[in-house]
């Protein structure tokens, strides 16, 4: 699917992860920040990716900032980034939920 | 070749420093020749010097080694001012020995390690931007840590040679007499400072409070000292011990406060007479809030409190709960300035303290200790040195020493962020797990199985969670997931001693 608009979601305090999803057009680039990075970046990276292609996004701007989020809540945000960046945050889809 | 914790340590450094591997927390009865300083014998009616500048001039030579201490902790201005005067004289090559590091000393250490002049550093630990240049590869040679026990050994048996100690104090006379807890920037005891004033060859007290002759109660005496510095501040009174310390309101760890406690008073040792010593983090400080309550409710009373002391043992010698407390350092004003007033208080130096190889060490007869980890492992392995991307940020203390208490706690939650607290192997061994007793996170706690005695006494406290080390290593790795591991070069950037002056672990250099 094609990204409507930039988005972000989550917040900068600690154990959550900000995700900002722009568009792009060269697969899915990713620019992470996190304290954890050389522990968990690529688990992190995949949780999103996952997501992202679960919502048919294979083309996007991925900017990560990490806070020690656990990997649920790195993919609660990743949903919701990719709703509102499809401007379908008010219908979400639940099958993918 | 492998320690008896299990770690590699490289033949090639065992070769060249004459280490020998770490076997056992048991020190026995050896015999060791301790060093003697030399003494210039001073005659004249005062020894005070107008500049820090001239005693650098006159004292420091090429490939010498100097120390400090960390007393004024966040505060300290000494430590800079005798750097800067070092640097700025183009000195190379000098050993840096000071008693800990603290991160107002990072940025001068870095500009001092990068211009040569420093190239050999041995500390109970460092942090920050300092720890992270060295984990880097910075330092010429690997950095020595060393326990505070460990550095009063080293002191006393001639690992480490102090030529010229730099010892900031809130007060001295114009012979040096002088002590930690009297004047505006006094931070209680100077226990770690002690060591440097016995065995330094060329003593330099640094104050900003000349007093009149004779200054007492000296802890620091005129027959130790060789100048004495007069400068406009040694520190910041604000930053040297933090302020009123605030009972924690977090739940987590008020849980493994609660927990810590439950485990004291269950165990073989909470009677008339016990000892204790807990750490200066929200956890140990609400155990002892915690504890107050249960001597009081069981009519106990603790022959003495050991360690850096903080306010609330402080009152509980006040209250007359504990008899005495055997005062290395003093973690905020409150313990500082206790000190002056309360005879109880009793200032103890480094080897006192924790010392394996003098005639008894306080920490010989610590019944319990509440330390911290930053990771601790299946085999109850504690970490207190490197974080999880593995870079050195943190420091030994008295962590090895105190852990040789008869019950060692250590308080720690499962997970900090997504970084598991137990582990399947810790990145640096610190402590051995052989001294570890009991582990206390927020779910429940891991006896060390080789207490079958504790396993006895505690299996039967109702609402007690028991698991074992394994368990709660499992779940954390359930709720955070599988790290990927850190990646090192082979170069080796620092050693980590244990107490008795064997290797318990190499720390390399981290890739990135």
């Amino acid at each position: 699917m094609e990204i409507k608009k930039t988005a972000m979601a989550g917040t900068l305090e600690s154990s959550d992860i900000q995700i900002m999803l722009s568009q792009g057009s060269n697969g899915l680039e990713f620019d992470l920040v996190s304290d954890v990075a050389k522990q968990f970046g690529k688990a992190i990276q995949a949780t999103i990716t996952d997501v992202l292609n679960t919502y048919d996004i294979h083309d996007a701007k991925v900017k990560v900032v990490d806070k020690g989020a656990l990997d649920m809540v790195v993919k609660a945000r990743a949903i919701t980034v990719v709703q509102r960046a499809l401007d379908m945050a008010d219908e979400p889809d639940w099958k993918v939920i | 070749m492998k320690n008896k914790v299990n770690r590699e340590i490289p033949d090639e450094i065992l070769a060249s420093t004459g280490y020998k591997p770490f076997e056992s927390v048991e020190y026995g009865h050896q015999v060791n020749q301790r060093v003697a300083p030399k003494v210039q014998a001073t005659t004249g009616p005062n020894k005070v010097v107008e500049s820090i500048d001239k005693i650098v001039e006159e004292t420091v030579r090429d490939g010498m080694t100097i120390s400090f201490h960390h007393h004024f902790r966040e505060g300290d201005f000494v430590f800079n001012m005798v750097m800067r005067s070092i640097i700025d004289h183009g000195l190379k090559d000098l050993t840096l020995a000071p008693s800990s590091l603290t991160n107002v000393m990072n940025d001068i250490v870095v500009e001092a390690i990068e211009k040569g002049v420093v190239t050999n550093i041995t500390s109970s630990g460092m942090r920050g931007s300092l720890g992270d240049v060295v984990s880097h590869g910075a330092l010429k040679n690997p950095v020595i840590f060393r326990s505070h026990g460990g550095r009063a050994r080293a002191i006393e048996n001639g690992d480490i040679k102090i030529d010229v100690a730099f010892l900031g104090v809130p007060n001295a006379d114009e012979m040096g007499n002088a002590n930690g807890m009297n004047g505006e920037t006094a931070f209680g005891s100077l226990g770690y400072a002690l060591m440097d004033a016995q065995y330094a060859n060329t003593l330099v007290l640094i104050t900003d409070d000349l007093k009149p002759y004779p200054n007492t109660p000296a802890s620091i005496k005129q027959t130790q000292v060789d100048y004495v510095v007069k400068v406009d501040k040694v520190g910041d009174p604000d930053k040297i011990g933090s302020g009123a310390t605030r009972f924690t309101k977090d739940p987590k760890e008020l849980q493994i406060a609660k927990m810590v406690n439950d485990v004291i008073i269950h165990s073989p040792y909470f009677k008339e007479g016990f000892s204790f010593q807990t750490g200066s983090g929200g956890a140990a400080l609400a155990v002892t809030r915690f504890l107050r309550q249960a001597m009081l409710d069981n009519h106990i009373t603790a022959s003495f409190a050991l360690g850096g002391i903080t306010k609330p043992t402080i009152d509980l010698l006040e209250e007359g709960l504990v008899k005495k407390i055997m005062d290395v350092q003093d973690f905020d004003k409150g313990a500082a300035f206790s000190m002056k007033s309360n005879p109880n208080q009793q200032e103890i130096d480094a080897s006192w303290y924790a010392d394996p190889a003098n005639k008894g060490a306080m920490v010989d007869k610590l019944d319990v200790a509440i330390l911290s980890a930053l990771e601790i492992d299946t085999k109850f392995n504690v970490n207190v040195m490197s974080g999880s991307d593995g870079v050195i940020r943190g420091a030994i203390g008295g962590h090895q020493d105190a852990a040789t208490a008869k019950l060692t706690i250590i308080s720690a939650p499962l997970v900090r962020g997504r970084i598991a607290t137990i582990v399947p192997d810790v990145t640096t061994v610190i402590t051995p797990g052989d001294s570890i007793d009991v582990v206390v996170t927020e779910i429940g706690l891991a006896i060390n199985p080789k207490r079958t005695d504790l396993i006895e006494a505690l299996s039967k406290v109702p609402g007690l969670p028991i698991y074992t080390i394994e368990e709660l290593q499992e779940r954390a790795q359930k709720i955070v997931g599988t790290p990927e591991p850190l990646q090192f070069t082979d170069r080796v950037v620092a050693l980590a001693e244990y107490r008795d002056g064997t290797l318990i672990d190499v720390i390399k250099q981290v890739k990135d």
